[in-house]
């Protein structure tokens, strides 16, 4: 292979030791990041933009949990309600959510994960940061400029006639589609060709089996709505009518069009927190996963069954029984393997030996809220429940246990795990325990309310509400305060450790993963001049680990 | 086109290789995978259009019927012809570079492109026709020899759908011109055929699509 | 105790037993569900503190699902999954199968506000009134977005779409007031898009259509005709506007063919379309008909109707619907056929109707 000229030690666990010579300092310059087309680089590029989004979307959310703090007007008008409800959607899902992990840790440790030294086309990889911040700056243009009233679902006819500008935003959202399609398209190819000897499909680590089934979701589902969002897009512009009733089109068309991508897309955000969380647990419990190929496999599964339950968004829209039928029992399968999922978590713990530091406080809070999110989930797929839940409160509650619970959880289980090894430092691990109690207490309290909210009958996207439902919108607003202020101890800390944290080492979690081999932050190559050689699998803590994790001399190019 | 340039950093000196893969076969294979994912998201994209199409077809069955006889089937037809005969061309180019002669692979490539530009052609005359004659889309359909409900939505559909694969048609010829380009001036003259394989692909894909269009628009 | 259970859930007060259904299923999942996530939380925590890390470095042994435990895994929540679904669904399916004897109600959803047509009564806006203990079936359409017709207190939702009908029942049982909300986002004024639904007796019902219709037969009377929402019966708005949108150039109410079939006693009947297929003409049919004439043609006549979509609002069509349904053989005086009838409306333009 190529070795670089960089001279890496290979990481021993004893001394804790910077790498000094290592893929943040080897080029330097905003040039250099720019035309980067290293994968690390790209990832850190993805962690600062979706942190950004995360931000911006927060504020919305935040516009909007003040604003429902009294049942009338509070501090702003109806319209601008709508907007910031739209627009702190459209930000989570399209900016912040569909990339968050796939593209941060995903683009930053897959390859390292398969011994591979970058992904397997890293200018289209570069490619997808442009496009990234292409479709944001046209969304964020058409923000500016009047935004959109719609619902992050544009509904039409809703979408096709209303006075907002829905056209840039739509525009975005497919500018960032084709991101996200490039993305999974790089991971799909990625594991199929560059994995390292010794690394078989059964020995890939189960973050890499969640990240494939992700891409393979992206890849299909992707350009559906890309389709359908131009279809609206067109037709709010031009009138083309193929969703406007009053020319023969049909709404309920766009509906299942939009959630042929749309319920997928939630596992698109939700099976690499999954990732996350089955290296997390195999980490902090010392233990090989409960049902390795139950885990693998039931990311698959979710990828598969996932695409054949989008009718069960529309039990109300007046669509025939048998279809209800049909879609309700497919979506019990969804559930199966994400109940399948969690139980072998659970079980890894069994004879473990379990370190509870801060990503592991985020595995317990994604459990919590994944079997929480997963079974009302459950419970609204059973017809009859959603009828009396379907657009209240309930389902908003719903959706944020399982993607903001879900996804924000791995995402910061993720982060906590692996800063030391994308930065070389630690986060002081006081602080990280105190503001991940806050932030598991602060969601709760936030959406716990809003699962009462929905039984008690509000709908959602409501600007002003009925007396009754005041008392619990108030608990929510002072839960979503709690929740800002644990992201804003997270940043805080984040950042001052990445000068002055302590030096972490290769690897502070005595991690058997394969990321932990290299030195910590990796080498612009990844391992140095000598190539690991994999010998077991990814999560095996039966037997010592030899010495110094070990490495080959340079091999001729070998053949797979 | 994405490997060749990749030569700058590639691997101990063999040509064309990139420095994260072990040998050339593998990036190869890399590539060939990663293009047949990208034709499955181009079919996919279509996919929504097809079910568009589908569902309006089956509500005003008998409108589409009588709309599909104000496009001119010869015009289709021709149109048939000349994509399939660029598709053999491209395929005869990737078998002439894989046996190192470069000329004549360049100039079947031309040929494509070519062939790429009569069928435009022809598509304009063809939305000529329509737009002098009101046959439009959705608000603008003002064509008096056809006032039945759905009438618009055909034109609407067969706007979207056959645009959306002329802007393919129009990427596609792109590619192939520059890959034609890079073919005469001898850069894959040393049998490295990926790049005119892919583009091949691609034209492939957008021949395909057609061949799914001309009936469900013109004979149907 | 179900009432204790349902305090505990914030749920709103049953207006229908099958709400009581509803919310006994609810009960039922979150129970489970509320079992299942504290067994698997206690199970985590004796983890916690069992095997609790003694140093960094600590070997565990290789555990791996035996075939029982992988079977109990996917068994066990499937097993519960699909009894729930199959409680949902049968309820789901009684909500969507309206009992013959309904009386129906139409509803139309217009920005911001609800429209309620009743059988042979007046039109009312934002008050829904039905009598307690007989079945109602509210048949939904939209005037522009769609909407969502929610009413917490029945367990009751269905979306409201434009160029279409929908329809779902409900029977109360409780007497009272009920909120009623716009539950699918529909603009400026979705939060403000309220109804209530009042339960009367049904003698207090009656009484309240009866008196109601004369009332406004009266108004309308007195006003000479007017607006929508002050018309006399649906039936006789019917055919006002069956005259007024020229049906009756096409169709005869006595029974005899011309250029579409008649509507004497069409309503129910089982009619034989063009492909081989039979339809019986219910509303939906009679809508769609209105709607998208081509869709479904009666066998013998040729597809020349021209299509409404858009051109009547709901309530109209609710009333053409109405007043087609009352054309039966022995509700028409036995008098020789006039054959179609025709009726200018002076000063009525279509194409400047909303």
């Amino acid at each position: 292979m190529s070795p670089s000229q960089a001279t890496t030690p290979l990481a021993t666990p004893e001394a804790p030791l910077y790498n000094e010579r290592n893929y943040l300092n080897e080029k330097s310059g905003v040039w250099s990041w720019l035309t980067t087309v290293d994968h690390k680089r790209i990832g850190v590029m993805y962690l600062v933009l979706v942190i950004g989004a995360l931000f911006l979307g927060g504020v919305f959310a935040m516009l909007v949990r003040i604003e429902l703090l009294t049942p009338g007007p509070t501090i702003m008008s109806a319209m601008t309600y709508n907007r910031m409800f739209t627009l702190h959607g459209v930000v989570m899902i399209f900016l912040f959510m569909i990339p968050a992990i796939p593209n941060v840790f995903g683009n930053f440790f897959l390859p390292i994960m398969l011994g591979a030294r970058d992904v397997a086309f890293p200018r289209l990889n570069l490619l997808t940061v442009y496009l990234y911040l292409l479709g944001a700056a046209i969304a964020l243009w058409g923000m500016i400029h009047g935004g959109a009233d719609t619902g992050w679902t544009f509904y039409v006819p809703y979408s096709t006639t209303t006075v907002t500008k829905v056209a840039p935003i739509l525009l975005g959202a497919f500018i960032l589609g084709m991101s996200s399609i490039v993305s999974g398209l790089n991971f799909i190819v990625t594991v199929h060709t560059l994995r390292a000897p010794g690394i078989t499909w059964l020995r890939m680590p189960l973050f890499v089996w969640s990240i494939y089934g992700t891409a393979i979701i992206q890849v299909l589902a992707t350009p559906v709505l890309g389709i359908t969002l131009l279809l609206v897009a067109v037709e709010n512009v031009f009138g083309f009518g193929v969703f406007d009733p009053a020319r023969g089109g049909d709404p309920i068309l766009f509906q299942h069009m939009f959630w042929f991508y749309s319920h997928p897309a939630v596992y698109i955000m939700v099976l690499p927190s999954m990732a996350v969380v089955s290296e997390v647990v195999c980490a902090f419990a010392r233990k090989n996963m409960f049902g390795y190929k139950a885990v693998a496999f039931s990311s698959l599964g979710i990828a598969f069954v996932g695409f054949f339950t989008w009718g069960h968004h529309l039990f109300t829209s007046g669509q025939s029984t048998v279809n209800a039928g049909i879609f309700g029992v497919l979506s019990m399968f969804v559930g199966i393997f994400t109940a399948i999922k969690v139980f072998n978590w659970t079980a890894t713990l069994y004879k473990g030996s379990v370190a509870f530091k801060t990503p592991f406080a985020y595995f317990c809070g994604f459990l919590f809220f994944l079997v929480f999110g997963g079974m009302t989930g459950i419970a609204l797929a059973t017809v009859a429940l959603d009828v009396h839940w379907q657009d209240t409160y309930f389902v908003v509650a719903h959706f944020h246990f399982i993607m903001v619970g879900g996804t924000m959880m791995g995402f910061l289980a993720g982060l906590h795990y692996w800063w030391p090894k994308m930065f070389g430092r630690m986060y002081p691990e006081g602080w990280g325990l105190v503001s991940a109690v806050l932030i598991i207490l602060g969601f709760n309290a936030t959406f716990i309310p809003q699962f009462l909210l929905g039984n008690m009958g509000m709908p959602r996207r409501y600007y002003s509400y009925p007396a009754e439902f005041w008392p619990l919108n108030v608990a929510s607003t002072a839960g979503a305060s709690l929740l800002a202020f644990g992201f804003i101890i997270i940043l805080i800390y984040l950042l001052i450790s990445l000068k002055h944290g302590p030096v972490a080492g290769p690897n502070p979690w005595f991690s058997r993963g394969f990321e932990w081999i290299t030195a910590s932050p990796p080498p612009t190559d990844n391992f140095g001049p000598r190539n690991p050689v994999y010998t077991h699998g990814p999560h095996e803590y039966d037997k010592e680990a030899s010495p110094v994790p070990a490495g080959s001399p340079p091999e001729a190019p070998h053949a797979h | 086109m994405r490997t060749e340039a990749e030569v700058t950093h590639g691997g101990e000196g063999v040509p064309h290789l990139a420095h994260h893969y072990s040998n050339l076969e593998m990036q190869a294979h890399a590539a060939r995978l990663g293009m047949w994912l990208f034709l499955a998201t181009e079919v996919l994209l279509f996919g929504g259009l097809f079910t568009a199409y589908v569902v309006y077809r089956y509500t005003f069955s008998d409108t589409f019927v009588a709309a599909s006889k104000l496009v001119e089937t010869h015009y289709g037809a021709i149109n048939t012809v000349v994509l399939i005969t660029s598709s053999l061309t491209v395929a005869l180019a990737h078998h002439f570079v894989e046996h190192r002669q470069s000329r004549k692979a360049a100039l079947l490539l031309a040929a494509s492109v070519f062939a790429g530009l009569v069928f435009l052609g022809i598509k304009a005359i063809e939305y000529t026709h329509h737009i002098e004659a009101g046959e439009l889309p959705g608000r603008y359909y003002s064509y008096e020899g056809l006032q039945a409900h759905g009438a618009a939505m055909f034109w609407s559909l067969y706007f979207l759908m056959t645009g959306l694969h002329g802007i393919h048609v129009i990427i596609g010829m792109g590619v192939l011109a520059v890959i034609a380009f890079r073919t005469w001036r001898g850069a894959y003259d040393d049998g490295y055929s990926t790049p005119v394989e892919l583009s091949g692909l691609y034209w492939h894909l957008v021949d395909l699509i057609w061949i799914f269009l001309f009936p469900l628009f013109y004979l149907i | 105790m179900m009432d204790l259970v349902r305090r505990m859930l914030f749920l709103p007060e049953e207006g229908s037993a099958w709400a009581g259904e509803v919310d006994k299923l609810h009960a039922f999942v979150i129970t489970t569900t509320m079992l299942g996530a504290f067994g698997v939380a206690v199970v985590a925590l004796a983890f916690f503190v069992k095997y609790r890390r003694r140093s960094d470095t600590d070997l565990t042994p290789h555990v791996a699902p035996t075939a029982l435990a992988e079977v109990l895994f996917i068994g066990v929540p499937l097993g519960l999954f699909l009894l729930w679904f199959a409680i949902g669904f049968t309820q789901f399916v009684h909500l969507r199968t309206p009992p013959r004897d309904a009386m129906d109600i139409y509803v139309q959803g217009k920005k911001w506000m609800w429209k309620f047509a009743y059988p042979g009564g007046p039109n009312g806006a934002d008050v829904l009134r039905v009598p307690a203990h007989r079945p109602v079936r509210l048949l939904l359409t939209s005037q522009d977005v769609i909407h969502s017709f929610f009413i917490p207190t029945m367990r009751f939702k269905m979306d409201v779409l434009p160029g279409r009908y929908t329809e779902a029942w409900f029977e109360a049982t409780k007497l009272g007031r009920f909120p009623i909300f716009c539950a699918e986002f529909c603009g400026l004024g979705h939060s403000a898009m309220l109804g209530e639904l009042e339960v009367m007796e049904p003698a207090a019902f009656d009484a309240w259509l009866a008196e109601t219709r004369r009332a406004t037969v009266a108004q309308a009377q007195d006003m000479g005709g007017g607006a929508i929402d002050i018309k006399g019966s649906l039936v006789e708005q019917g055919q006002r506007l069956a005259a007024e949108y020229g049906c009756l150039k096409c169709h005869s109410v006595d029974g005899s063919r011309h250029i579409g079939p008649t509507w004497l006693d069409l309503y129910r009947k089982t009619e034989k379309l063009k492909d081989g297929a039979t339809v019986v003409a219910d509303e939906g049919y009679l809508t769609e008909s209105m709607m998208d004439p081509r869709a479904r043609i009666v066998d013998g006549y040729e597809p020349v109707m021209p299509t409404f979509q858009g051109r009547i609002p709901g309530p109209e069509i609710a009333a053409i619907v109405e007043f087609i349904k009352s054309l039966r053989t022995d509700a028409v005086r036995p008098e020789p056929s006039k054959g179609p009838v025709y009726v200018p409306v002076p000063g009525y333009d279509p194409a400047r109707h909303p």
